[in-house]
């Protein structure tokens, strides 16, 4: 009897849930169906529809990047596999109940809230997290109502990596290009009324700190109508230092120095490079709109370029704007009080195995453990890794096999609740109906935004 | 334009890819198709290679040449291959992107090895 989306566990089987369906939730399911002919896996997800920051994240001029989700289709197409949308893991099943129903639980629930700054006026309107704006533009329900105003000349981006480079492209992409992207609607409208000029990436530290990688810096040297501006004191005799790093890191130092002494791109837009800045405060107008940001100055400590910390010096700077995007790092949440925290790091604490602290039979994968940083190949090696340690940990008798209810116990459970299970026959309704739209306007995709139309597009 | 390369393709050479534990999986390849083709019509079980499908968007199809091989390939790679290579795992100076390198006639017998990420996936970025 081949298993379906729908159909009972296997009594016998080893069963695993995935909490997440984003890249660490299906690439360490794929290296579990492969690795065990046995094995079901069931992922958990949140949202009524699958891959997480695939989908929700990844910017809308980069659809190559999605191509992943063709590879995700196929595993969750697989008769072990079952996706279950719709369903919060911590809300409405207890990480208890899952221990109970699976031998092995994998947290691959990624990072769901950002830092703030903690200065004042970080509350007043247009300062905005970038992962909100980019929640906004890529159709994430909860931030589809993100009210954003362009109506300003300048924009500060705080951070610089590659999150910071995606909104500052977004901002200054030409709105044509946009339109033919998989773009929210409601976020092309406010873009092409866009008075943005000039989009100011801060940083704390110095050109050769930045976390942004080579491919999204050339992107933004190569905007049309965008000129690039780097400001030749912040790269004084770095070609000659720049020789002495490891490949990457000296590609990406000798392509800002090419850009800073020949500037390439004419307006009438503009991007701009600042460093050594850490924001002290947000400065309003009398409607409480952010007017300016107040920086301090920073020099550099170390003696490893590569790591060298800021350090705060008595000098100021500040710059005016309209609009703020804080983009200075991810954060973690608990879903569950029976899972251990680190609040200082906001990740769930593992070891370098995988295995989650104190927790027997749970693993982490992905984001949620690692914290966020690198690309996807980084979170794909993560999944592998954490599916092989799983695999190992099964077929060495650690985990619990036997007398385990799977998919049958949560579902009744799920039931009793009122809880809508979205399956990925359910998504492909979805799916269907999202790219019919985008089609009609010459997209390739229009997202529903609407939980609620999302949940009836599936029991359509 | 097709015709003298039409008939190309029809040329087949094989390749072999060296997996980190040593196994090698020999791989049929047509002239004109990429190192990624060959992989994904050979049915190769490397894992996560070619993610993004050929579209020079991400590095999961790194491959190392030997020296000699490197320097004989046709096409030196271009800065857009360069800068997704310097994402890969392992990188080293015999790196190119699979779907980035073309099979021509005398690649009969070529070696290249599959560097795989998983030690310094573990370390920061
Ligand atoms: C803005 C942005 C742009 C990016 N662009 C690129 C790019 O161009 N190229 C690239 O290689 N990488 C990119 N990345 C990095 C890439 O997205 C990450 O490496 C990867 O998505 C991390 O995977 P993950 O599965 O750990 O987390 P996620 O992708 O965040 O997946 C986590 C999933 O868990 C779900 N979830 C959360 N809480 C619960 C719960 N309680 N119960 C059930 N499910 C839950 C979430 O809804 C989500 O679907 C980008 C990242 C960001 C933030
Ligand atoms: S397959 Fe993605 S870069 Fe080659």
């Amino acid at each position: 009897r081949l298993l379906s989306q729908q159909s009972a566990a296997l009594p016998g089987n080893p069963k695993i849930c995935v909490v997440g369906s984003g890249p660490a939730g299906f690439y360490t399911a794929q290296q579990l169906l492969k690795g065990n002919s046995l094995v079901e896996v069931d992922i958990y997800e949140k949202l009524p529809v699958p891959f997480g920051l695939v989908r929700f994240g990844v910017a809308p001029d980069h659809p190559e990047v999605k191509n992943v989700i063709n590879t995700f289709t196929q595993t969750a197409n697989n008769e072990r596999c079952r996706f279950l949308g719709n369903v919060k893991v911590g809300e409405d099943i207890s990480i208890q109940e899952l221990k109970e129903a699976y031998s092995t639980v994998v947290l691959a629930y990624g990072v769901d809230a950002d830092r703030v700054l903690g200065i004042p006026g970080e509350d007043s309107q247009n300062v905005l997290s970038a992962r909100r704006f980019v929640g906004w533009y890529n159709g994430l329900p909860k931030d589809s109502d993100l009210e954003v105003d362009l109506d300003t000349d300048n924009v500060v981006v705080l951070g610089h990596g590659n999150v910071a480079l995606d909104v500052a492209r977004v901002l200054l992409t030409p709105i044509d290009s946009l339109a033919k992207t998989d773009i929210s609607q409601h976020a092309l409208e406010v873009l092409s009324r866009s008075k943005v000029k000039r989009v100011t990436l801060v940083g704390r530290r110095g050109p050769l700190q930045v976390a942004f990688t080579i491919k999204e810096l050339r992107e933004m040297t190569k905007l049309p109508g965008c000129l690039s501006v780097l400001h030749k004191h912040n790269f004084h005799g770095l070609d000659t230092v720049s020789q002495g790093l490891p490949r990457p890191r000296k590609r990406l130092t000798d392509l800002m120095y090419k850009t800073c002494m020949a500037p390439t791109g004419s307006g009438p837009r503009q991007w701009e490079l600042q460093f050594l800045l850490s924001p002290t405060e947000f400065i309003s107008d009398t409607n409480n709109r952010v007017s300016a940001v107040k920086f301090a100055q920073n020099r550099l400590e170390g003696s490893d370029l590569e790591t060298q910390r800021a350090v705060r010096t008595e000098e100021t700077k500040e710059i005016s704007c309209g609009l703020v995007l804080r983009s200075i790092g991810y954060r973690s949440i608990q879903i569950d009080d029976m899972l251990p925290f680190d609040t200082d790091r906001g990740v769930v604490p593992c070891d370098s195995t995988s295995r989650v602290v104190d927790s027997p039979g749970v693993y982490c994968s992905g984001w949620v453990g690692r914290g966020p940083t690198g690309v996807i190949l980084t979170t794909m090696s993560d999944g592998f890794e954490t599916g092989k340690v799983i695999l190992r940990d099964l077929e060495e008798g650690v985990l619990r096999q036997d007398n385990i209810g799977g998919v049958d116990v949560i579902r009744k459970k799920l039931e009793t609740k009122g809880v809508q299970v979205v399956t990925f026959t359910d998504w492909n309704k979805i799916n269907k109906i999202e790219m019919s739209r985008g089609k009609s306007v010459g997209k390739p995709r229009e997202k529903m935004v609407n939980i609620q139309d999302m949940l009836k597009a599936a029991s359509s | 334009f097709c015709s003298s390369v039409c008939r190309d393709q029809k040329e087949t050479v094989m390749v072999y890819f060296i997996q980190e534990d040593g196994s090698k999986l020999p791989g049929k390849a047509r002239v004109g198709d990429n190192l990624l083709d060959v992989v994904v019509e050979n049915d190769l079980d490397i894992d996560g290679f070619g993610a993004c499908e050929g579209t020079l968007a991400c590095s999961t199809c790194h491959l190392i040449f030997k020296k000699k091989d490197y320097d004989n390939l046709p096409e030196a790679p271009t800065d857009e291959e360069l800068d997704m290579l310097d994402l890969a795992y392992g990188l080293t100076e015999e790196s190119r992107l699979g779907c980035q390198v073309i099979v021509t006639k005398d690649m009969e017998g070529l070696e290249v090895r599959v560097p795989q990420g998983i030690a310094d996936a573990r370390e920061p970025s």
